[in-house]
Parts: C-alpha cells; sequence; structure tokens
C-alpha cells in the first residue's frame, strides 16, 4: 500500500450488524411465543371450561369459573396448553414406558429420514431439469408447462397411484417426497442460472470458457442464493409430502401413523395430537434452520447474504 | 520478429437492427492499425460506437462487415488463443471468490495448475499494490481497488493486448488520475498493447501514444491524434504546455465531429463540476 493510502477498505461491520439483528431475531421469536401462549389461555381464561387451578386456597382447591362459554375454546378443540406439554412425558400407551414425546420424536426422526432422502433427489432432479432447460430454450419450451402441471395434481390423489406403481414401502414415500421437492428446486434455478451478470458472461467468453467451465464458475455460483430460497421451501415440503406419504405407502413408523392414530382418538385425548403436531412443527422448523444455516454458511462471503 | 500489427481493422461496419427494427449504424467503414506496444484511446460522443468497437477487437460481438484481425488472426480465434484481456467499466468482480480467487479465474479456465495460479495471482496482485488483500472479498474494497483487481485479473495470463472499455468512468477525479499513472505504470512494465475507451479527453491525451477521435451517428474515425508527451508520464506531464495544447486539439477535433456539445463534452464538465460539489 504504497502508492494508495489506506482508508480505501470498507469497514467489515456487516459481522457487528449481523449479530444484533440474530439478538432482535431471536427476542422477537420468544416475544411471538409468549403472546401465542397468552392469547391461547386468555381464550380459555374467558369462554373455556371450569378447570382447578393448581394450590388450594382457604376454602378447598381453588376452581377458574371463565364468564363465557365457547365452543371453540373447549378442552377437547384448545386443550390447556400445559396439558399438552404434561402429555408429552406420559407413555404413548397404558403400560408402556416410552413417552409420548419419545415416541414421537421417534417417528418424526424416521419421517426426517425419509424426507431427507426425497429432499436430495428432489433437488438434484430439480437442478438437473433446470440446467437442462437454461441450455436449451427448446427443452425448456417443451417441458416446462409439463413441469409445471405436474403440481396441480393434488398429492393425496398422486399418492395412491405412486403406492400402486412401487408397493407399499419407504420407496414410495420418498418418491412422494421427491416429488414435491423437485419443484421449487426447478422453478428457482431456471431463474437462478440465468442470474449471472451478463457482463461476467462476457469475460467468461473472452477467456474462451467451455459450456461446462461457464457453468461450474459462473452459472452455478451466482445461483446459489436462489437455490437456497428453493431449498427451505422444499425441506417444509419435503416434510410434508413425507407424512401425507405414509398413510397411502403403508409405513407404520413415521409421524404419518402417529397423526393418523391419535387423530382416531381424538375425543379421549386430543392434547397427543396436539403435541405431535407441535413436534412436527419444530421438526419442519429444525429441518428449515439446518437449511438455512447451510445458506448462511455458503454465502457469508456475499454482501447480501446476511438477510432472509 | 512477428507481425508488429497487433490489431487490424479493415473496412469495419456495425448495422444493428434487423427486419422490421430501425436501423442503427453504429459503425461505418473503420480502418485501424494498432502496433505491438501501443497504448490507443478511443474517444468519442456516446453512441459513436467506440466500445462496439472494442467488442468487435475482443470478439464480443461480430462486424457487420469488414475485417478484425488480431495478432494476424481472425478475432474469433484469437479470443479462443486467448490472446486479449478485458476490463469492463465495472469491475465485473465474483463476489463468491476472494481478491485472490478473482483474479485466478482466467488461469483457471486456461488450465494452470494450482502453484503457478498462486504464484502468478500474488504476483499481479502485488504489482497492483494489492498484496494485503489477498484474502478479502471484493466488497470489502473500494471502486478504485475492485478495479485494480480487474486489472489484475486481464493482466494475468499475459495477453498480449489488453482491452479496457471506461474502465475508470465509475470513479471519481482524484482515483481516476491515480488510476491511470497505476495503468501506465503497469503498461511501461508489461509491454502488452492496450486499446482503451474513454470519454474523458485528458485522460485518453495522458495515457495514450494516440488517440483516435470518433464522432456519433454513424460512427467514423474522424481524426487518429498523436501524442508526442514524452515518457515516463508523472503528474507534472499534466502541467505541461504541450499536454494542454493536446488536450485543445482533441477536444477541437470532437467539437468537429459534432462530439462536444452533445454528449462528451458537456457531460465531463458536467460530471466534473457535480464532483466538485459533492466532494
Amino acid at each position: 500500500m504504497a502508492a494508495f493510502g489506506s482508508g480505501e477498505t470498507r469497514p467489515a461491520s456487516a459481522r457487528a450488524r449481523f449479530g444484533i439483528g440474530r439478538r432482535r431475531q431471536v427476542l422477537l421469536l420468544v416475544a411471538f411465543v409468549v403472546v401465542l401462549v397468552l392469547l391461547w389461555e386468555g381464550v380459555k381464561f374467558l369462554g373455556g371450561v371450569p378447570w382447578r387451578a393448581l394450590g388450594t386456597g382457604p376454602q378447598g382447591p381453588v376452581i377458574h369459573n371463565p364468564p363465557f362459554r365457547w365452543p371453540l375454546a373447549s378442552d377437547l378443540n384448545l386443550p390447556h396448553i400445559w396439558n399438552i406439554v404434561l402429555v408429552l412425558f406420559q407413555p404413548f400407551q397404558r403400560g408402556s414406558d416410552v413417552t409420548v414425546m419419545a415416541h414421537v420424536v421417534d417417528a418424526a426422526l424416521y419421517t426426517w429420514r425419509e424426507a431427507a432422502i426425497g429432499f436430495v433427489l428432489g433437488a438434484f432432479i430439480g437442478l438437473a431439469l433446470a440446467t437442462a432447460f437454461v441450455h436449451s430454450r427448446l427443452l425448456e419450451r417443451a417441458f416446462v408447462p409439463y413441469v409445471i402441471a405436474s403440481q396441480t395434481i393434488p398429492i393425496i390423489a398422486l399418492a395412491p397411484m405412486i403406492v400402486f406403481a412401487f408397493g407399499q414401502s419407504v420407496i414410495s414415500v420418498v418418491i412422494i417426497a421427491t416429488y414435491l421437492t423437485f419443484f421449487p428446486v426447478t422453478i428457482a434455478m431456471i431463474r437462478g442460472l440465468r442470474s449471472f451478470d451478463p457482463r461476467a458472461m462476457e469475460l467468461m467468453q473472452s477467456y474462451a470458457a467451455s459450456t461446462w467451465q461457464t457453468y461450474v464458475k459462473l452459472r452455478l455460483p451466482a445461483s446459489l442464493p436462489y437455490l437456497f430460497t428453493a431449498l427451505k421451501i422444499a425441506a417444509t415440503a419435503s416434510i410434508v409430502g413425507a407424512i401425507v406419504g405414509e398413510g397411502p405407502g403403508g409405513v407404520a413408523d413415521g409421524l404419518g401413523r402417529v397423526i393418523i392414530t391419535y387423530n382416531q382418538y381424538y375425543i379421549t385425548g386430543p392434547e397427543k395430537l396436539w403435541a405431535t403436531i407441535l413436534i412436527t412443527a419444530l421438526l419442519g422448523i429444525a429441518f428449515f434452520l439446518l437449511i438455512r444455516g447451510l445458506e448462511v454458511l455458503t454465502l457469508r462471503a456475499r454482501p447480501s447474504a446476511a438477510s432472509g | 520478429m512477428p507481425d508488429p500489427t497487433v490489431v487490424r481493422l479493415a473496412g469495419v461496419d456495425k448495422i444493428f437492427g434487423r427486419g422490421d427494427a430501425p436501423v442503427t449504424t453504429a459503425l461505418q467503414s473503420i480502418d485501424l492499425e494498432i502496433a505491438r506496444g501501443e497504448f490507443v484511446s478511443l474517444i468519442g460522443p456516446s453512441g459513436c460506437g467506440k466500445s462496439t468497437l472494442l467488442r468487435i477487437i475482443g470478439d464480443l460481438t461480430p462486424p457487420s462487415a469488414g475485417d478484425a484481425i488480431v495478432n494476424g488472426k481472425p478475432a474469433a480465434q484469437a479470443r479462443r488463443d486467448r490472446d486479449y484481456g478485458m476490463v469492463f467499466q465495472a469491475p465485473v468482480l465474483m463476489d463468491w471468490r476472494t481478491v485472490e480467487d478473482n483474479v485466478k479465474l482466467p488461469l483457471e479456465v486456461l488450465g494452470w495448475d494450482a502453484g503457478r495460479r498462486s504464484a502468478r495471482a500474488g504476483e499481479m496482485l502485488q504489482l497492483m499494490e494489492l498484496g494485503d488483500f489477498l484474502h478479502h472479498h471484493p466488497y470489502q474494497l473500494s471502486g478504485g481497488m475492485q478495479q485494480r483487481v480487474a486489472i489484475a485479473r486481464a493482466l494475468a495470463f499475459e495477453p498480449a493486448l489488453l482491452l479496457m472499455d471506461e474502465p475508470f468512468g465509475a470513479l471519481d477525479e482524484m482515483t481516476r488520475e491515480r488510476m491511470n499513472s497505476e495503468v501506465l505504470r503497469i503498461w511501461e512494465r508489461t509491454g502488452t498493447t492496450v486499446v482503451f475507451v474513454t470519454h474523458s479527453i485528458p485522460e485518453a491525451v495522458f495515457l495514450s501514444s494516440r488517440v483516435v477521435v470518433m464522432s456519433a451517428r454513424p460512427g467514423r474515425i474522424t481524426k487518429v491524434i498523436d501524442i508526442d508527451l514524452p515518457r515516463p508520464r508523472t503528474d507534472l506531464t499534466r502541467e505541461s504546455a504541450r499536454y494542454f495544447e493536446l488536450v485543445t486539439a482533441v477536444r477541437e477535433e470532437l467539437r468537429r465531429g459534432g462530439g462536444l456539445g452533445t454528449d462528451a463534452g458537456s457531460g465531463s464538465l458536467a460530471r466534473t463540476l457535480a464532483e466538485g460539489a459533492v466532494g
């Protein structure tokens, strides 16, 4: 740095700002959960079924008697949050020493494995299709309409057909998860693989770079923000696909079966289904955050990567 | 000794618009020869086709008529042989690559091995006085530094010809002058032939061995002015009487060709004023 003075670099305060943003995000999330719980229990406090409060008063146990009776706030429709939490630690079957939580988490991990395989397959299929489409207008015009049409078929209608073709097994479930994953990746990557700076393309041209070199060194890296946006959508979609597929797929070990079972016993124990929904949601969020983490790690060098 | 002519343009026309679209003659019967080691600037008002001419030399756009010969070969062959390096107005760095990896990009395409790539990238960045910024990312650098990385990248594989398309157009006047001195230093060191497109009369005069003055609609070469300022050129050059004479000569030629009063002159004047007001 002889001829050029220092102070030419921009202050790299991105990290600091990013940290503050992260803390605020977490606070916001906690606040959101607190508000949701308050709203939930507030509705029950006003219009739920009478319940015995914890502890006892001078005249025996304290009963809270809500002023209204809203059907929506009944213990069947809207169980107390503490009951949902408590049911997690109860045996999942009479006499079993496996808790509901262990049972559902096991099922969730099983479903996640199916979803993850479908997710990876779908991502590669989507990437391959998009790669073909951006290199050939003819292929794009011929096949993109079918890619879009494929997603207009309800998965409920398609799942039995897939199961019929591939048998009642995990394979069918994986295929259904794949089917829900490849679409967002295809559509996003058709865009992403064309999102390079056109001048950078001229630069590659000036080096007489091959199509493959241009793909690997320009198109693909330039498309990564699009890819991760699609993968975040696909992560949750693949889990939904796997759960829905487990019913017709006859897979007994995953969340699909747990949800169907707890649905059937909802009248006697609504908390179990709610607890399962809670864990399913956490699974989706965890998968999403995993992809988000990969995104931050991969795009950390790019100035705009901190957002999203 | 090979042919000393690096660029030979003969009867080059460029016509934009086909079918029903309105036809614009961007370039008309351009003849130009550039010898090895020359520093030639193309100057003219906006729309005179000077960037298009540069792109024809680089085979990034084909001429509608005429021949573009680079290093004794058709421009397309010269591009495939990696005979030239290109610097655009914007640095066009890949923001996912570090400074060092950006400079390595053309070397990767050319299939150099990793050791040679690192050595050359380090050498080039040292030359551009960016030795301390190898592992920075482009967004951490100022505009002037980014453009120096782009120049290091363009020169990394030692092309015979360096094509620069208004490389300092986006920089402020102070940085631009510094970059001009820098480019001259590199040019003197490497002996590369340079074709340099610019809007700025002082820049063209300061840098060039010849200034090619162009006029617009249709884009033609109106005059080629030899710049006989002694080298090495320094800040003192900018204050010499001969420098002012040559700047005036180029300006008058631009005015005669309809260049000033429309785009180039008023544009650069307005730019100078605006920068003065902002700074």
